[in-house]
């Protein structure tokens, strides 16, 4: 026997204005199984609640159904107005009078008569509702950070600090990103290095994390708090115990030919090697490709030269199966280079050289130890032309989105190249400046007004080389768009932040959302900016989209909250609607033939298969059984079951029929 | 400058059916005009030239239809190729030439090209393909520029380059010029 | 190989050398050309400057014959004709009402089968690194090859894949024998159809591409285009006049660098019709290599 409360509110004007609620209240009174119909101003404040409350006490109500706004705003204040005062929370459901009716109507009868119609349909579901409670799941206290660039080294901090175990996956040798490469960051001008490495140490020693570096993450399954992630440790043909770091081995091998992946190509390294002199862990790696051991059978000098006899050529690729809880991805970003760009050459002009380029250049761990030259010729360069948006912002080339970080590190650039050589000309050709952060305009002002750098509004068309120069082709836009022709000794282009190589894989691997341009996809681009779709993993840093060092360590810390949240607990609580297979008496069991469409149509993964056995193991039938910590609530298995096995809880078959049949009564 | 003289169909409306694009797309980085080859020789660069368009304002749409730009524009295409918003300039400067000639608005300068371009287009109406002399001849007569190049003549000829009688008899179809200036809807 | 042939306007008179190499290489490289039959002028720049819908019934009237002549593809040496018909093609492709509309105007009945090819294309594939080798000669000298703008651009309608470097022509040099430089100039605007209302124009700009060639060291500048060639050698007093500078360098078609390598002479090739002497190292004729145990087929 029902007894169903209806509550009409006016939402002060935004319902009240369009809807006679009086009327809807008064019509609801009268539907049969309702015991309590009222309208007030607004549900939502303490008033409008304790009205509620009352009307569930004295009433003795075994349904709530509010008439207001959208469920989203407002379904979790009411279910615990309700669960307050001992009505099961599953039991209240909201008619959404306002962006169903008011906002897109204008006042009439029938206006009203479609709230009737609206509060009807819902009164129907609710006098079928059944309490419902939420599910508990357990969880791991371990998180997996995948990447240990600046973002993920400050997330796998914030956790491990907290209290809880963390695990880092870096596919490079060494841990640091693209942070590592920089020499100097904007706006303080600090040495990327120096603030780098002591965190780069402290994840190194911290007692909670553990760190497999030249690793990458073969799979992922399960999930929220119940994660199990498989990790390839790829072989790097040292044992990493007996290894003291000392670096004879690179300095014998006798293959140094290679072009360095930490210099951009500019230096060069052995075939044996440490990526740089503060690698963490600082021990070598063999590249397999280029070492003539792998490829011709010959040559074991390393191994002759090494003092601690640490070098295991036959070593190989070890899988290990980690459980975890939850997934903070922090891969990091990478840039187009140079064959990006038919009108600058394709490539081919050795002195025109991307950003991270120069940086190499500028930095003194770099292959020229700190003095900017020219990769032709080793001469220090006296004009240098810096091109902003190279890529950025150009559809024609497919990107058109802005890169964020170039205009500051461009006026860096050309700020250090200043500093250092002091008869130098540094032009930077741009459209808009792009200096939004906290002394970051005035950055760019100083490199400007006191280190004369020369900026030109306008783009450039074409650079070509003559004579050993590159002829630069640009326009001053603010002097009516006249020619600007610049003999310049370098080129540095600004080129456009793209997502890492395999991305694509990894988020398909992890079944994350990624956008056209494989940047994973945040859950809310406003209002949830480090979690994505997927229950228990988060997102932080240029991986989801291309940002400065402050942004990436911030939104480091933020993922590592929303991990330190989930890990609060001994259980994880969801919703109750999920779907659920029937189960009955023997010798049915289930009315589930175990044809397992529903298996394939669940987007999530969520469908297992079940056996049911007689007491001595025998299989008597083997069924679908949803597994209520991934399952969303979607519905797809209820539509394609074609027994009617499956139905979800909260949005069941019969209640949404009973919708659909009070409207077209 | 008055924002308020709009024009009842803006050129850049007409520009932007034709090409289907809104003008609006070019955001003036200067690309087009940094490799422009002719860009030197012209009143307003081409970017410029796009700019005015984006004002929408009678007085900007005469200094476009006016300019020697749209006429000195060697249709190169190295502004289209550049160009990071795709913008396809050299139909627009078709557009804009079209303009000028039906409005009869031309810059003084630019008379000699269009002289040539309409004596170009007399011999092939006339003969079906292009006859140098007759080209030159009428050029000279449309410019007055009777002494222009007086010396290539002989030597074209002795080097067997400059027929003196049209190769070919052959008088276009009075279709394909009782069409000319006709709107042919352009494709997009 | 079979192909129809666009000839245009410019084949019968300042670029008849073109013709005439085009004419002297196609049988020894396998070519038997077809002409369009009653061919009319393509409208080249003026067509497009001033008459849209001219400059679309021009070309079509070519390719509707050149359909009726049941050609699957026609090569179109000169470049500007090249990009004239590709444009026209392209476009009227892309909308059935202009295409009807433009079929009305010309009187012909329209498909667009044909295909629209450039010299180089078409040369790519007779002239084979296999079919070079069994050339008597080779062409053994340092040069640069100058693409211009309408080979290359617009990408949508020439198809060129590497706009800002094409390597077309490079190619087809360095199967003859002769070394391709890198220079600065290969796809930059010679001054195009100014030649005659601005010729100090076509001075500045066919002069900077002169002085890079020259610079760069090349023997000759390869083309492929008439305008071109006009405006690098017929102009070259007025590139003298407008630069203050003076430039010996040679302009050759494409077709009669492939021509010495055959064996051809000067004669057969138009080389006197240029204004520039085509004087490559010092001797009044093209120093002829001969491959090893081949006859000089003349």
């Amino acid at each position: 026997m029902s007894r169903v409360g209806v509550f009409i509110c006016h939402c002060g004007e935004n319902i009240g204005a369009t809807v006679d609620c009086r009327k809807v209240a008064e019509t609801c009174a009268a539907i049969p199984g309702v015991s309590y119909s009222v309208d007030y101003k607004y549900m939502c404040s303490d008033p409008g609640q304790n009205l509620i409350r009352e009307a569930i006490k004295q009433k003795n109500l075994t349904g709530v159904v509010v008439a207001a706004c959208s469920p989203r705003m407002h379904e979790p204040t009411f279910r615990k107005t309700c669960a307050a005062e001992g009505l099961n929370p599953y039991m209240c459901e909201m008619a959404n009078l306002r962006e169903h009716c008011s906002w897109v109507h204008t006042k009439s009868d029938a206006t009203t008569e479609k709230a009737i119609d609206l509060v009807s349909m819902m009164v129907e579901k609710v006098k079928r509702n059944k309490p419902l409670y939420s599910i508990k799941v357990p969880v791991t206290k371990t998180a997996l950070v995948i990447g240990g660039g600046i973002a993920g080294i400050q997330a796998a901090l914030d956790i491990a600090n907290a209290g809880q175990k963390v695990v880092i996956v870096e596919r490079e040798p060494s841990i640091g990103g693209h942070m590592s490469q920089l020499s100097e960051t904007f706006p303080t001008l600090d040495c990327s290095q120096c603030i780098l490495t002591p965190r780069m140490v402290e994840v190194a020693q911290h007692p909670n994390i553990t760190l497999y570096t030249y690793s990458e993450v073969e799979s992922l399954t399960g999930f929220i708090g119940n994660f199990t992630a498989r990790i390839r440790k790829k072989a790097r043909g040292i044992d990493e115990k007996a290894c003291t770091g000392c670096g004879d081995c690179s300095t014998a091998c006798p293959f140094k030919k290679n072009p360095s992946e930490f210099n951009m190509g500019l230096g060069m390294r052995s075939a044996i090697y440490i990526p740089f002199p503060q690698a963490v862990p600082n021990k070598p790696v063999i590249d397999r490709a280029q070492c003539s051991y792998y490829l011709r059978g010959k040559c074991q000098f390393c191994v002759t030269k090494c003092p601690a006899n640490a070098i295991q050529l036959d070593q190989e690729d070890e899988l290990i199966d980690i459980p975890v809880g939850s997934v903070v991805v922090s891969t990091g970003f990478n840039i187009v280079d140079t064959s990006f760009f038919p009108e600058y050459g394709y490539g081919k002009y050795k002195d025109v050289v991307t950003g991270l380029q120069f940086e190499r250049l500028l930095s003194a761990s770099g292959p020229t130890l700190g003095e900017v030259k020219r990769p032709s010729d080793g001469k220090v360069p006296k004009k240098i032309v810096f091109i902003a948006c190279a890529g950025s912002r150009d559809p024609a080339k497919g990107i058109e989105y802005c890169s964020k970080i170039c205009c500051m590190y461009t006026a860096k650039h050309a700020m250090l190249y200043r500093h250092e050589v002091h008869d130098g000309d540094a032009y930077v050709f741009y459209m808009d400046i792009r200096a939004g952060g906290k002394g970051y305009d005035e950055f760019v002002r100083r490199a400007i007004e006191e280190d004369n750098v020369n900026y030109i509004r306008g783009r450039v068309s074409r650079v070509y080389e003559r004579g050993g120069k590159l002829i630069v082709r640009g326009a001053d836009t603010l002097l009516g768009a006249q020619q600007v022709e610049i003999e310049a000794d370098m080129v540095v282009l600004a080129t456009a932040g793209v997502a890492n190589a395999g991305a694509e894989e990894l988020a398909q691997k992890l079944h994350v959302s990624y956008d056209s341009h494989h940047f994973f996809a945040e859950a809310h681009p406003k209002l949830r900016p480090v979690e994505t779709n997927t229950a228990g993993i988060f997102l932080a840093g240029a991986c989801q989209s291309p940002k400065d060092i402050p942004d990436s360590v911030s939104q480091a810390s933020a993922a590592a909250s929303k991990v330190v949240g989930m890990f609060s607990g001994d259980e994880l609580t969801r919703e109750p609607v999920v779907a659920v297979v029937n189960r009955s008496a023997p010798p049915a069991f289930s009315t589930c033939v175990g044809c397992f469409m529903c298996q394939s149509a669940c987007p999530f993964h969520a469908i297992e298969r079940e056996e049911i056995k007689t007491r001595d193991g025998k299989i008597i039938k083997t069924v679908a059984k949803v597994n209520p910590g991934l399952c969303q609530g979607c519905g797809t298995c209820v539509a394609f079951c074609r027994s009617d096995s499956i139905d979800l809880q909260g949005y069941s078959n019969e209640q949404v029929y009973a919708e659909v049949m009070e409207l077209m009564s | 400058m008055s924002i308020a003289n709009h024009v009842d169909v803006t050129l850049a409306e007409t520009v932007q059916d034709e090409i289907g694009m809104s003008v609006n797309h070019c955001y003036q980085c200067g690309k087009c005009s940094a490799g422009c080859p002719a860009a030197n020789e012209m009143d307003f660069a081409p970017s410029i030239i796009m700019r005015l368009l984006q004002t929408r304002e009678a007085a900007s749409e005469m200094k476009i239809l006016g300019s020697y730009t749209i006429w000195l524009c060697l249709a190169c295409h190295t502004c289209d190729a550049r160009c990071p918003m795709d913008v396809d300039l050299p139909r627009i400067m078709d557009i804009l030439r079209a303009e000028s000639l039906r409005r009869k608005v031309v810059h003084r300068g630019a008379r000699d090209i269009i002289a040539f371009h309409k004596s170009f287009l007399h011999t092939i109406r006339h003969f079906g393909r292009m006859w140098e002399v007759g080209l030159v001849a009428g050029y000279k007569l449309r410019t007055r520029h009777f002494w222009q190049d007086i010396v290539l003549a002989p030597l074209m000829l002795k080097k067997g380059k400059l027929a003196l009688l049209p190769s070919y008899h052959k008088k276009l179809s009075s279709r394909f010029f009782s069409n000319a200036g006709r709107e042919v809807e352009q494709p997009k | 190989m079979k192909i129809g042939l666009y000839p245009g306007c410019s084949f019968e008179g300042s670029a008849r050398e073109y013709a005439e190499s085009l004419r002297a290489i196609a049988p020894p490289l396998g070519m038997e050309l077809e002409e369009v039959e009653g061919w009319s002028c393509c409208g080249a720049s003026s067509a497009h400057a001033i008459d849209h819908g001219l400059s679309l019934a021009l070309p079509a009237s070519i390719l509707a014959q050149a359909e009726r002549q049941k050609m699957d593809e026609m090569v179109v040496p000169c470049a500007a004709c090249f990009n004239r018909l590709a444009s026209a093609k392209s476009d009227l492709a892309a909308n059935a009402r202009v295409r009807q509309q433009v079929a009305d105007m010309i009187g012909m009945s329209y498909a667009g089968t044909t295909i629209v090819r450039n010299i180089l294309e078409v040369l790519d594939r007779v002239l084979t690194p296999e079919v070079s080798k069994t050339f008597p000669n080779t062409f053994p000298h340092k040069v640069v090859c100058y693409y211009g703008c309408l080979l290359v651009r617009p990408k949508s309608v020439t198809r060129e894949g590497r706009i800002e470097d094409p390597v077309q022509m490079d190619e087809l040099m360095n199967r003859i024998g002769a070394k391709p430089l890198d220079w600065g100039m290969k796809t930059e605007c010679c001054g195009a159809s100014l030649s005659v209302t601005r010729t100090d124009v076509v001075g500045r700009l066919s002069g900077n591409i002169l002085e890079d060639a020259a610079g760069r060291g090349a023997e000759a500048i390869i083309v492929a285009c008439p305008m071109c060639h006009s405006n690098l050698d017929m102009r070259r007093k007025d590139i003298e006049r407008t630069t203050g500078k003076k430039f010996s360098i040679p302009i050759l078609y494409v077709t009669q660098a492939i021509g010495l390598a055959l064996g051809l002479d000067h004669k057969q090739l138009g080389m006197q019709r240029h204004f520039v002497p085509v004087d490559l190292k010092g001797k009044s004729k093209i120093q002829i290599k001969p491959q090893t145990g081949v006859k000089a087929a003349v």
